[in-house]
């Protein structure tokens, strides 16, 4: 029964956080300033936010097919975020996307 | 107890969906839909217990693959077009 206890409230306090994390992260990719900002914003969102959530569902879920799923799904997503937001920057670096602009413009080559 | 992460999730696809919105270009909007993406797996894997159906589980993983798969495929088309851009200008019309 304490076991039970035990494990819903880590479940609880893990999915919390993982909330709060993703909050934060749609927060900043929303009011940071320019497009390099909100890319380390939301890159929390991609990274801290699933390893929490999930494994508060886990928690949950205990040892069943599910929770194999999940863990396919935290891995999945653990290699596809970075893997999306290196092409993302790698991208927008070559279309001429500056650090140091807070709006981003159109990259000036006739000058 | 499910209700306040799915509350968060889908407040946060809210903003992701503002941000790609108003995001002033292309790349803010990719960034912006990769996020809704990884947020609607994450909103499928919560649901799928608030219901108590995990078959959701599988939704969830396909879209991990077709929002990956979709997002690269976007990012590759807009550099090649801003590389063929990029050459036009250098010779010049």
């Amino acid at each position: 029964m304490s076991l039970e206890i035990l494990l819903d409230s880590a479940s609880w306090l893990l999915m919390t956080a993982g909330g709060a994390f993703v909050f934060i992260g749609g927060l900043g990719a929303l009011r940071m300033p320019d497009l390099y900002t909100r890319m380390h914003a939301a890159s929390v969102t991609d990274s801290i936010g699933p390893v929490l959530i999930i494994f508060g569902i886990i928690l949950q879920a205990g040892f069943t097919l599910a929770s194999i799923k999940l863990i396919a799904i935290l891995l999945f997503l653990l290699v596809t975020g970075p893997t999306a937001s290196n092409a993302l920057a790698s991208a927008a670096l070559l279309a001429g996307t500056r650090t140091d602009q807070a709006t981003p413009l159109e990259p000036e080559r006739k000058q | 107890m499910y209700y306040a992460v799915t509350f968060a999730v889908v407040i946060t696809m809210g903003l992701a969906l503002i941000r790609a919105i108003i995001g002033p270009s292309v790349y803010d909007r990719v960034l912006a839909m990769n996020m809704l993406g990884t947020k609607t797996v994450l909103l499928l894997s919560v649901i799928a217990f608030v219901f108590g159906r995990p078959d959701f589980l599988d939704l969830a993983l396909a879209y991990a693959l077709i929002n990956f798969i979709g997002v690269l495929a976007v990012l590759e088309f807009f550099q090649d077009r801003a590389a063929r851009r990029a050459a036009n200008d250098e010779t010049g019309p």
